[in-house]
Order: structure tokens, then C-alpha cells, then sequence
């Protein structure tokens, strides 16, 4: 085996009292990708944040080529040829793909190097099939194409070693496909490449080797990642099995929300164009679809923040006359933004108040105009307590929560109110299995207490999991459903290309 | 070398000691330009504590300067909460002062003529706010720009009016005519000027804090301050509280006028406010924008400026001093704060 072309030895961060990552040894060969693996809140950001300089270490020391350094900053990180793309990009919306890639690279005397650029990046681009149009402002590339935009600029400035955080959590299957295959070939040149992932099939098709972490400390090494079991994975990270819930039969009732031709204008996304739908009671429909194709209108129209041009909508038995999100509220209708931070919770305010904020009117939280802080207080708690959502207290900022309990927290706040219809949109994006167990289970649950649910994902098989029909989406319409048990992967991944008509 | 790192919470002893620390470095700073006027530190700090502080007087004249300040302070507080950049509240005001002016000069009975005021000056107040709101609103033009851009509209029409029709045909002075007696705000204390309206800021602040913490309303503030979309999905009507709080912040300044009037000047003139529009941002950064933090910050801001006249006065460095040492404070908060969110690290060069 090769010297590592980085090594951490003993590492440990602690913010506060919560130990983030405790003496963990970690270490990468030229051309090896290595996966790193654990529970939400397990460390792994944490630790590959202490690599790229954003966190100084409380103890340990990091090596690259066999010699200590200290890295104190991204510019550092980046000097010792380590390069990470963040979960959250970091790039300039307004500037061109190749201006992205030259701020802060010094160019000859003073004057920057186009030319020079250009050349590296189809280079770049060639060789490992990472194509991007030069010219193209950032802010009109979709989020495929702003993440490979990461991953040339960190190989642009000479990086060894490349960290990818949560890479394929915002990618759609086909994209992950032209992800691995780029790394691949990154791999087989001799970098090195760190893979953080909650999907173990991902990580057993990638990876070479992987380190599991479990409360900040390495609770497993594994090396031969394509011969291990999920479930064998599944138990190092979390301590012991985890079986997907069984989705039982179901006798749905009667329609409760019903879509009849909406059409849609003038969205930042795709439009919705003449969409019919219908969700009974106790029913799991599934809106599959590669994003892009409506998805987002689909959903803002059932939470009645945006308004369809044509079209009636039909929430448990009443038609929605005015489309706002308290009128559908009001008639029953529970949302799961895909979104959490942006549109569900409010990061800077205590959890309680992003626990109540959609029902603050409503007289479980306030009387005249006067807000009722006890019962506000004593609603957080008690759904704290009932969801298991691991925090200090009602009153921690809700930002501080990790993704796993964020979500929890706003499954909690429309599930107290017994929605007759749940909207939900990539329900365990970023969860660890253990989380996502919790999330399905929790729908499963409502399915059987008569609540109809809306599922949007990308997860082919998360949705033949859950749901009992799948409709497929393609620009901007229903291009058809499936019953789960006649839909498989490979017949909806055809239909969600526009390729087939009518399942 | 050192590095700022996120903090992971702030300790709630902060907001108590940032704004101390704050006006610590602002009087530490401020001192260096004293001796540069060529005046002795300790001794040109102690008139100017004297005067401000020193006595029963003192102190009401303290007190009385902050009233306005208050009034701004939780005028901009408020908006802020809501990011509602409102840089105009010194426009606000005058205009306040104005409808309270033109109301008071009506005769009737004073508790009437008193209640109308503040009623006037508010709605006037509201007025000047609800435009770049609106303009916000409906046009997504910035508010900070609009707002602060009114100000010098509203000196000027306030110009117009006491060199125009209000202008004192007797002595030819640009002053509007004075209010009704009857319509002066009471005196508390014998011998002084602390005046009702003085009264009602400290009250205000207690029923301002209330209505951020306790009321919808002041929830919803806060949450379309801190999250306009996740606000807008919940429910919330981001324009209509936008404009609330417009009015809201607005009516404060505008009463901020009305005192001046009723309680200090019983008319209307040029320099009617020496910049209590713009101190109010002041107060309100050093209160972090906590209603109740208005108060202690107004009266710090008021006994410098009481102070520093007295100061320029016994050892000649000039009052202007007053505005260096609100101008040290607002940038010595402002780096304070920056304290609240990161904290100072020591990296070692070698590992
Ligand atoms: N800046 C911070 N301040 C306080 N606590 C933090 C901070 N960053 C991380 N933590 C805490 O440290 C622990 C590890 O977090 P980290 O983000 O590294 O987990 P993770 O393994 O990346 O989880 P996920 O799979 O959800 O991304 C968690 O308990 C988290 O709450
Ligand atoms: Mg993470």
C-alpha cells in the first residue's frame, strides 16, 4: 500500500460541552475513496471541517505526505492540496463559471489569466468528464452542474485530496451516475478522495474502504466496503439493525385531496400544466419525477402559496376558493418543506417558535392577539419529548439542530394537528437510516389513521417503500401512475425521461 | 496569530456587559481627543458628569433629553426586528412635531388639546413611514435609501412652512407661533422641565417590549425580520406586517415630536431636533434592539450630549464632541456585537 497522502491522528473537537469527534485516526492513500459513514450528528462534518482548516483541533495533528502541518484556514487547506465541497456551495451567483474558478488565484503580474484558465478548465473537463460551459453565469446552472463547478475548482487549484460532503444528497440518480464516474477517474490518476454519504448502496459501489464513526468516536473500519452487507454498515453506525418498516395493506376511503387541471404561469421553476391528481384517505401517493419537471409548483400550490391559473383543488371535500397557506391550513392540509431551513424553520429564533409559527394565530397559541408563552412553552416540550428531538431545550436556536432533528421537529408541528392531507417533499434528504426509519414509520402510521400523503422524491426506492401509487412527472405534467406493485425502478426511471406515455 | 471562530451560543451576561464595554473603549477613545484639544481628561469627563448626573438638575435635564431618544431609540428597534431599514426616523419626527404644532395652536381644553397632539403626531409620523414601506413593498425600492432620503424632504417642507405661512410676521424670526398654553405638557417637578411626555417614553418602552415579546403581532415581526419565506409558508402576511411595522415605527418618532413640542419648545423650529432621528439608531444598536435596552442606552446618549455642552463650555473643546463620542459608540457596538457571533482565537504558527 501506498504512504497516505494524508493522515489525522488523534483528532478531537469538542464545542461546548458536546464532544464532536474524540482521538480519530483517519487516513487516505493516493487513489483511494474513502467513505466516511455515521449517524446524523455523528462528527463527520466536523471532522472534515477541522481537515479543511475551518476548526482548529482541540488535540491531534494532521500529516499530509507524512509530515505535520498545521491548517488553519481554506487557504491553508488548499495549499497542502486539500480541496472540499461543501454541502452548501459556495460560489458567486452573478460571475461566469470561469470567473468563479479565477477569484483569488493570483495571475501573472497582477493582471488575471484568462487564457491560462480556460485551458485548465477544459483540461480539466476532459479528462475526467467534468464539462461545464465557460461563459455561463453561475446563478443559470442547476445545482448538478454548480457542484461539479465546485469540484473543478478545488482540482484547479491542485488538490490531492478531495471531501465531498453529502455530494449526492441534492443530485438526481442519473447525475450521481456522472459523479462517480468523474471520481473514478480523479481515483485512478492518484488523488485521494474522501466520500460522505448516508446512502450505503452508494457507498458500497464507490468506495475502497470505509471509517464509521458513532458520537465523534471511529466505531468501525471497513475494507471491502462492495462485499459488506447494508445492514452489517447499518449496525456499525447505529448500534444495531435497521429494518425498513413493512408497509402493510391499506383500505383507502374516500378522495381527500384532489387536483383537477391546474395549470401554472410565470414560476422560477418548470410550470405545471393541466395536472389532475387525487389522494384518498389512508393512501401514500408518490410524485416521482427527476426535479426540475414541476415538482416545486406542484408542491406550492397544494401549500396555497402559489395560485394556479386554471384549475380547481379539492382539500377533503371543499374546494379551495382562496389560495393562501392559512386557508389550506385551515381546511386541513399539513406541509414537510423540502426546504428545512429556508422555508420551514426560522434558524436564528428558538425551536418553539418555528414549532408553532405556522398555527400562531390559531387559539392553541395565542388569545386576542396576546400570545399564550406557557402553552407555546409546554407544546414544544411536550413534542421534544414525543419525537425524541435531541436538543437543550425548546428554547435553543433552531439552527442549532442537526438535520435529522430539524426534520423531526417539523414532522411534529403538522402531525400534532392531525392533518386529513400531508404534503411532504424529500422527506429524508440528508437523514441517517435510523432517522429515515423514524420518518417512514411516522407515515406509515398516519396512512393508517386515514391521512392522505403526498410524497415528492427523487428516491426511486424510497418511494416504492412508502407509497401505494406512484405518479410520474415530466415537465410539468403527469405523464402517468403506477401501483407500487406493478411500478419497479427501471420502469419509472423510463417514464420520468418523457419516454413512455402511459404507464 | 488570531482568527475569529463561529461561537457555538452567546452567554447571556453578554448583553449586559457588550454595551458597558462599548461606551468603556467610546470614553476611552473620546479621551484622546480631549487631550488633543488640550483639555485635562479626568477633569473635562468629571463637568461633563457633573452636569449630566451631578445633581437633582442635572439629572432631570438628563432626562428630559432622552425622552425623544427613547422615542426614536424604539422607533428604530422595532423596525430593525422586523429588518425594516427605517433610517428616518429624524423625518418622522418633524413631522410629528408639525402635526402637534398645528394642533396645539387650536384652542381648547388641554387634556384634549394634549390627546389630539400625540394622536396627530403619531398619524403624521406613521405617514412619512408607510411611504418607503410601501415603496418597498410594491416596488422593491430599498428602504434604507428611501427612508433616509425623506428626511431631507421633510426639514425642508417643515423649512418651507416656518419661513412661509408660519413665519412669525412680528419679529420676522423663522419660528411657527407657539401652542396654546392650555396645551403645554404639565411640569412634574417645580423648577424644571421633566414634562409628562417624559413619562409616557418610560412607559412607552415596558409596552413596546410587551408587544415584540407578548403580542402575535410581535411575533410575527420577528419572524418576517429573521425569515421572510419560512414566515410567508407559515402563514404570515410579510407585506401586511412589513407595513404594520412601518406605522408602528413610524407613530414612535412621530411622539418623539409631539414631546418636543408639547413638553420643550411649545413650537415649531429649524433645530427643533439635533439629530434625535438619527441618535435613535444609536440607541437602539447599543439596546441590541431590545425595547427595554432603549431606556439605559437613550439616557447614556442623553447625558453625553447635556454633558459635552457643559464640558465645551468649562474647558473649551468644542461640543462637537458629543456627536464623535455617539459616532465612537455606534462603531464600538457594532464591533462589540461582531462578539456575540464569533469569538477571538489563537492559532500557533507551528504545530
Ligand atoms: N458549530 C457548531 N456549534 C455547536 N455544535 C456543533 C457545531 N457543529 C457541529 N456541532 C455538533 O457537533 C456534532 C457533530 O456534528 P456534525 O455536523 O459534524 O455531524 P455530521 O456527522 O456531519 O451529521 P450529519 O449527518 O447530520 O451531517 C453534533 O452534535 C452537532 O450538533
Ligand atoms: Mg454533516
Amino acid at each position: 500500500m501506498p504512504a497516505p497522502l494524508i493522515e489525522m491522528r488523534g483528532i478531537s473537537k469538542s464545542f461546548g460541552a458536546v464532544v464532536a469527534n474524540e482521538a480519530v485516526d483517519l487516513s487516505v492513500a493516493p487513489g483511494e475513496i474513502l467513505g466516511l459513514l455515521g449517524e446524523n450528528g455523528a462528527g463527520k462534518t466536523t471532522l472534515m471541517n477541522v481537515l479543511f482548516g475551518a476548526y482548529a483541533p482541540d488535540a491531534g495533528e494532521i500529516l499530509v505526505q507524512g509530515r505535520p502541518v498545521t491548517i488553519n484556514s481554506s487557504a491553508d487547506a488548499l495549499a497542502a492540496g486539500i480541496g472540499m465541497v461543501h454541502q452548501h456551495f459556495h460560489l458567486a451567483p452573478r460571475l461566469s463559471v470561469l470567473e468563479n474558478l479565477l477569484i483569488g488565484i493570483p495571475g501573472k503580474s497582477g493582471r488575471i489569466d484568462r487564457a491560462g484558465g480556460l485551458a485548465r478548465l477544459r483540461e480539466i473537463g476532459r479528462q475526467h468528464g467534468l464539462t461545464l460551459d465557460p461563459d455561463l453565469p453561475v446563478s443559470a446552472l442547476s445545482i448538478g452542474e454548480q457542484q461539479r463547478l465546485e469540484i473543478v475548482k478545488a482540482l484547479f487549484r491542485g488538490a490531492r485530496l478531495l471531501i465531498l460532503d453529502e455530494p449526492t444528497a441534492v443530485l438526481a440518480p442519473t447525475e450521481v451516475d456522472g459523479l462517480f464516474s468523474a471520481l473514478r477517474s480523479m481515483a485512478a490518476q492518484g488523488l485521494g478522495i474522501i466520500f460522505i454519504s448516508h446512502k450505503l448502496n452508494e457507498v458500497r459501489a464507490l468506495t475502497h474502504r470505509c471509517v464509521v464513526l458513532r458520537h465523534g468516536r471511529v466505531t468501525g473500519r471497513v475494507d471491502t466496503p462492495a462485499s459488506t452487507t447494508s445492514s452489517d454498515m447499518a449496525r456499525l453506525m447505529c448500534g444495531h439493525e435497521i429494518v425498513p418498516p413493512a408497509r402493510g395493506p391499506s383500505t383507502p376511503g374516500a378522495p381527500v385531496l384532489i387536483l383537477d387541471g391546474i395549470s401554472t404561469s410565470r414560476h422560477s421553476g418548470m410550470a405545471l400544466r393541466d395536472v389532475s391528481l387525487s389522494v384518498r384517505a389512508g393512501e401514500i401517493l408518490g410524485i416521482a419525477g427527476v426535479s426540475g419537471n414541476g415538482q416545486r409548483a406542484l408542491a406550492e400550490v397544494i401549500s396555497g402559496v402559489l395560485a394556479p391559473d386554471a384549475g380547481r383543488m379539492t382539500i377533503a371535500g371543499k374546494m379551495v376558493s382562496r389560495f393562501s397557506p392559512r386557508g389550506v391550513q385551515a381546511l386541513g392540509l399539513g406541509r414537510i418543506p423540502e426546504d428545512r431551513m429556508t422555508t420551514g424553520v426560522v434558524t436564528n429564533l428558538p425551536l418553539a417558535d418555528s414549532m408553532v409559527l405556522p398555527r400562531i394565530g390559531t387559539a392553541a397559541f395565542s388569545r386576542n392577539g396576546l400570545l399564550r408563552p406557557d402553552a407555546i412553552r409546554a407544546f414544544a416540550e411536550a413534542q421534544i419529548k414525543a419525537y425524541d428531538i435531541r436538543c437543550p431545550g425548546p428554547m435553543t436556536r433552531a439552527g442549532a439542530l442537526s438535520g435529522g432533528n430539524l426534520q423531526k421537529a417539523l414532522l411534529a408541528r403538522e402531525l400534532a394537528f392531525d392533518p386529513k392531507v400531508l404534503i411532504v417533499s424529500q422527506p429524508t434528504r440528508g437523514l441517517d437510516i435510523g432517522a429515515a426509519r423514524f420518518i417512514h414509520e411516522k407515515f406509515l402510521d398516519m396512512r393508517a389513521r386515514g391521512c392522505g400523503i403526498i410524497v415528492i422524491g427523487e428516491d426511486l426506492e424510497e418511494l416504492l417503500m412508502l407509497c401505494d401509487r406512484i405518479a410520474v412527472m415530466y415537465e410539468g405534467r403527469i405523464v402517468g401512475t403506477l401501483d407500487s406493485a406493478a411500478a419497479t425502478v427501471a420502469r419509472l426511471g423510463l417514464m420520468m425521461t418523457g419516454a413512455e406515455g402511459h404507464g | 496569530m488570531f482568527r475569529l471562530e463561529a461561537r457555538t451560543s452567546t452567554p447571556a451576561w453578554f448583553n449586559l456587559a457588550l454595551p458597558l464595554l462599548a461606551i468603556g473603549a467610546t470614553l476611552v477613545l473620546c479621551s484622546g481627543l480631549i487631550a488633543l484639544a488640550g483639555a485635562g481628561v479626568i477633569e473635562a469627563y468629571g463637568v461633563m458628569f457633573a452636569a449630566s448626573l451631578g445633581d437633582s438638575y442635572a439629572i432631570t435635564e438628563t432626562l428630559v433629553r432622552a425622552t425623544p431618544m427613547i422615542f426614536t431609540g424604539l422607533a428604530v428597534a422595532v423596525a430593525f426586528r422586523a429588518k425594516f431599514w427605517n433610517i428616518g426616523a429624524e423625518g418622522q419626527l418633524l413631522a410629528g412635531a408639525v402635526a402637534s404644532c398645528a394642533v396645539g395652536a387650536i384652542a381648547m381644553p388641554g387634556p384634549l388639546a394634549m390627546l389630539l397632539m400625540a394622536l396627530a403626531g403619531a398619524a403624521a409620523g406613521a405617514a412619512v413611514a408607510l411611504l418607503p414601506a410601501t415603496l418597498r413593498v410594491k416596488f422593491k425600492v430599498d428602504d434604507v435609501v428611501s427612508s433616509l432620503l425623506l428626511n431631507s424632504v421633510i426639514f425642508y417642507a417643515l423649512m418651507a412652512l416656518i419661513e412661509g405661512p408660519w413665519k412669525d410676521s412680528f419679529s420676522g424670526y423663522p419660528i411657527s407661533p407657539p401652542i396654546e398654553d392650555s396645551a403645554n405638557f404639565p411640569v412634574l417637578l417645580e423648577g424644571t422641565r421633566l414634562h409628562l411626555g417624559v413619562v409616557a417614553a418610560f412607559v412607552a418602552a415596558p409596552v413596546i417590549w410587551f408587544l415584540i415579546a407578548r403580542t402575535t403581532l410581535g411575533f410575527r415581526i420577528r419572524v418576517i425580520g429573521e425569515n421572510p419565506e419560512a414566515a410567508r409558508y407559515g402563514g404570515i402576511h410579510v407585506e401586511r406586517v412589513l407595513i404594520s411595522t412601518a406605522l408602528l415605527s413610524g407613530a414612535l418618532a412621530g411622539l418623539a415630536g409631539v414631546g418636543e413640542v408639547g413638553g420643550v419648545h411649545f413650537q415649531v423650529m429649524s433645530d427643533i431636533s439635533p439629530g434625535y432621528g438619527y441618535s435613535g439608531i444609536v440607541v437602539a444598536m447599543l439596546a441590541r434592539l431590545n425595547p427595554l435596552g432603549v431606556v439605559p442606552a437613550a439616557l447614556f446618549l442623553a447625558a453625553v450630549m447635556t454633558g459635552a455642552e457643559a464640558m465645551s463650555r468649562a474647558t473649551g473643546v468644542p461640543a462637537f464632541l458629543s456627536e464623535v463620542i455617539q459616532g465612537t459608540a455606534l462603531l464600538a457596538m457594532l464591533v462589540a456585537l461582531l462578539f456575540t457571533a464569533y469569538r477571538i482565537r489563537r492559532v500557533g504558527a507551528a504545530p
